[in-house]
């Protein structure tokens, strides 16, 4: 009687040990399909982003970039980290904080022409409070025209 | 401290309406962090030598560190109705035209401020603790008291170290900033203090285990003192997220209900884990088994509040840099995490193996479901927990920024609930120890064959029918037939009367039902939403029409409202079927004039069955505008599933056995203690 308990209570813990790997495979598998990457326009001009991935870029709205298409919401805008530019394309509303010469971080695929497609453009939270995304973007051009765009 | 006397000496000289009432409020929390040392000591070491005296000491404690916190909030309650902008927190979060409700609200509309809340919200359960314990044996009690005082310890340290909220300002500014028009909503009166009510609520549950893990005694006894406390904070929790994501249904303007943000995340762990906790007490009391489980959910279910309180006040989130700009919040911040979690995991570690094991139990038995729908919500928790905190690791040790989006939650979320659903047809009808397999399958047949039929025959009937609508379906109808089942036998079993058939089951019962009935309303309607909810954005003109599910939606344009502290653009929708009207949506676009910042406000007309919700984008001149329409299927049913576990929280609280312990024990003076009130 005791080997059956002892049986059981393994049978128990085989099953629940498979069970807890069986849910550690799932998440981590989904967690690896699922992460979005972070890309400047600097890194995508020079075709350092994955192709038909849908990723993150972030920077300024270029000023006088903004274009309404007819329809009212079909949007095209330019997005600078004030080094390089990446144009956009939106079908959509834009969410309440959208400004030129503000920062913006917009989700979508980069085309072969080079227009970025943008299935989602993030609000941010307050006027003050730029996206993390686009402050690194400019820190990060910041840093690059210190050092690389010196000797020219 | 010495900038504080100096803006003081300034102010007096140049303004005449200075009061000191800041500097009071401040005073006197260094006041409560003075009782909460001695709380957090002289009852532990009491306890643990058995001094009575200072066993004693405890209550009296209590009840003063509550009135110090409680005054202090009410200092800068007082700061904010009188506009004093010399306050720095006050000139942050408020504003002189901001409406005397929000002004009030706004108390907790910044990190220093919901510190402090959070403070007096656990001074308040304390206070609860020490005056419904009269049952608990009074070394336990000093114990359970004394490790809630450590807690406050911790709080009132941090604040006074590197958040304090009376803080002045040199020179006072002229007026406040405002409070994020984000926050200018009854929402923010009612939702952050029911959801802190829930976190620090869990801290209860976690003195309670400490306690336990203290004095070596960890009984039925001591799960039935510690289950209504767990289960009342997990009502609040659950109360508390629900206006949550209610609010960012109106507020938001897009239409959801939840978006996996880490906000939302961090207030979803511990509910995960409190919700496990509840079900491994209920073990524990009937059956004597998870003890050591039972604690350790505990231990995790306040560790995820406080990790949770910090990710959301501290800024981490919106940029980890944020840290930075403040190292000593930081440095406290993770130093008191460690010291919190890493303390009690320690003394788990040496303790645990001395609190012994439960009674046997079966592998087919309610235990072993139980056990395996704890295992589900752990596994659930931990899967948030990498998704939330992943991308803040990855970017603070600067490999980059990652985002990991609702995809995911999704996609982890669902296959982990389902089983836990399908269990909870299963577990409320398994006999404890030992249950017989095919009993159970010949019981449920007919529930599960109700349930199939149902979860295909209604998406055919709704016209559009795909795998994930019928799984989700299937799960509601499965937990609404077995709990109807289980309903109807069990009130076939006593006699009398419908009423007496209904007494005859006790309170705890009912609210268990209840509460699982709650899930399958969620279900239903989170099913319903995501699978036949539908939406446009169109460009409007006054006068033009949009269709969107048989409905026609007519613009009839915007007309300008001037509101206390913003400007609105107020749009006209009539919504109308086959030429009737239906219902007339207002959806707004404000302006705050303070900060500029601009706002969405929804117009939704709610409804049993559906809600009409629209939204404004931007102007698109000549009176024409951007605007989002949504059909909104049973979306309702989300927030009235989580009232519905509320309630059955409640009613389990409610139990007779809770209330009969401690009366009858309070009619016996055995509590020594009490006299030292």
């Amino acid at each position: 009687m005791a080997l059956k308990a002892r049986h059981k209570r393994f049978i128990l813990i085989g099953i629940g040990l498979g069970l807890i790997g069986l849910a550690a495979m799932l998440i981590l598998n989904a967690f690896q399909s699922n992460m979005v990457f972070f890309y400047t326009p600097t890194q995508a001009a020079q075709g350092d982003v994955p192709k038909n991935t849908s990723f993150r870029i972030g920077g300024l709205v270029e000023e006088n970039s903004f274009k309404r298409g007819e329809d009212g919401l079909s949007v095209r805008f330019v997005i600078t980290d004030t080094a390089k530019t990446v144009p956009v394309l939106y079908k959509g509303v834009l969410p309440d904080l959208f400004k030129e010469g503000k920062g913006v971080v917009a989700q979508g695929k980069l085309g072969e022409d080079g227009m970025f497609t943008a299935s989602e453009v993030l609000a941010k939270h307050d006027e003050n409070y730029m996206p993390p995304e686009a402050a690194e973007a400019l820190k990060q051009a910041q840093t690059q025209s210190n050092t690389v765009v010196m000797p020219k | 401290m010495v900038a504080n006397e100096q803006s003081q000496s300034n102010r007096q000289n140049c303004d005449k309406d200075v009061d000191v009432i800041p500097e009071i409020g401040h005073f006197s929390l260094i006041l409560a962090l003075l009782t909460a040392v001695l709380l957090g000591s002289i009852p532990l070491i009491g306890a643990a030598r058995g001094n009575a005296v200072w066993i004693g000491l405890a209550k009296p404690l209590v009840n003063v560190q509550f009135l110090l916190i409680a005054f202090a909030f009410i200092c800068l309650a007082y700061a904010f109705a009188t506009n004093d902008f010399s306050v720095a927190y006050v000139a942050k979060n408020s504003n002189s035209k901001l409406p005397l409700q929000f002004r009030i609200a706004a108390v907790w509309g910044g990190h220093e401020g919901s510190l402090l809340l959070w403070a007096l919200i656990l001074s308040m359960w304390t206070v609860a603790v020490g005056l419904f314990s009269k049952h608990i044996p009074d070394n336990m009690r000093a114990r359970i008291l004394g490790v809630m005082g450590l807690v406050s310890v911790g709080f009132l340290l941090f604040m006074l170290i590197a958040s304090n909220p009376f803080e002045r300002m040199i020179p006072a500014a002229l007026d406040g900033s405002d409070l994020n028009p984000l926050l200018q909503d009854p929402g923010m009166i009612f939702h952050p203090p029911m959801l802190y009510m829930g976190y620090v609520g869990f801290s209860v549950a976690f003195a309670f285990s400490i306690a336990a893990l203290l004095g070596g005694q960890l009984d039925a006894a001591w799960a039935r003192w510690s289950r209504p406390w767990t289960t009342l904070a997990w009502v609040f929790l659950t109360i508390g997220i629900m206006l949550g994501s209610n609010w960012a249904y109106y507020e938001l303007g897009w239409g959801g209900w939840w978006f996996w943000d880490a906000v939302e995340n961090a207030s979803f762990m511990p509910w995960l884990v409190g919700t496990a906790l509840i079900h491994s007490l209920a073990v524990t009391e009937k059956r004597g088994s998870f003890k050591a489980w039972t604690v350790l959910l505990a231990i995790c279910a306040f560790s995820l509040s406080l990790l949770g309180t910090f990710l959301v006040r501290s800024g981490v989130i919106t940029s980890v840099h944020a840290f930075a700009t403040d190292p000593r919040r930081g440095v406290f911040i993770l130093a008191f995490l460690v010291v919190v979690i890493g303390g009690s995991l320690a003394l788990y570690a040496w303790r645990a193996p001395k609190i012994g094991r439960g009674g046997q139990f079966d592998v087919v038995s309610r235990e072993s479901f139980l056990l395996a729908n704890n295992v589900l919500l752990a596994v659930a928790a931990m899967a948030v927990l990498l998704g939330t905190l992943y991308p803040l690791f990855v970017d603070a040790l600067g490999y980059g920024k990652i985002s990991v989006g609702p995809p995911y939650f999704d996609a982890v979320f669902a296959p982990l609930m389902a089983p836990a659903l399908f269990l909870m047809g299963v577990g409320p009808i398994a006999r404890w120890k030992e249950s017989s397999l095919p009993e159970l399958a010949t019981r449920l047949r007919w529930a599960l064959a109700i349930s199939l039929i149902l979860a295909i025959a209604l998406p055919f009937a709704l016209g559009n029918f795909t795998a994930w609508i019928g799984f989700g379906l299937f799960l509601a109808f499965w937990v609404f037939v077995t709990s109807f089942e289980l309903i109807y036998k069990r009130l076939a079993k006593s006699t009398g009367s419908l009423m007496a058939r209904i007494q005859a089951n006790s309170r705890s019962w009912w609210g268990m039902v209840i509460a699982h009935l709650g899930i399958a309303v969620f279900t239903l309607g989170v099913t319903i939403v995501k699978g036949y909810e539908s939406e446009i954005a169109v460009k409007m003109a006054p006068g033009e029409v949009a269709h969107l599910a048989g409905y026609d939606f007519t613009f009839d344009g915007v007309k300008a409202v001037q509101g206390p502290n913003f400007e609105a653009s107020v749009g006209q929708i009539h919504v109308s079927k086959n030429g009737k009207l239906r219902t007339v949506l207002e959806p707004q676009k404000r302006i705050y004039t303070v900060s500029g910042m601009p706002m969405t406000e929804a117009g939704i007309s709610p409804h049993f069955i559906h809600d009409l919700y629209a939204s404004l984008g931007e102007p698109l001149g000549d009176g024409a505008w951007s605007v989002r329409i949504y059909h909104k299927p049973m979306v309702e049913w989300i927030w009235f599933g989580c009232l519905m576990m509320g309630f059955g929280g409640i009613l389990a609280i409610a139990d007779k056995r809770y209330r009969l312990r401690n009366r009858s024990k309070n009619d016996t003076p055995s509590n020594t203690s009490g006299a030292a009130v």
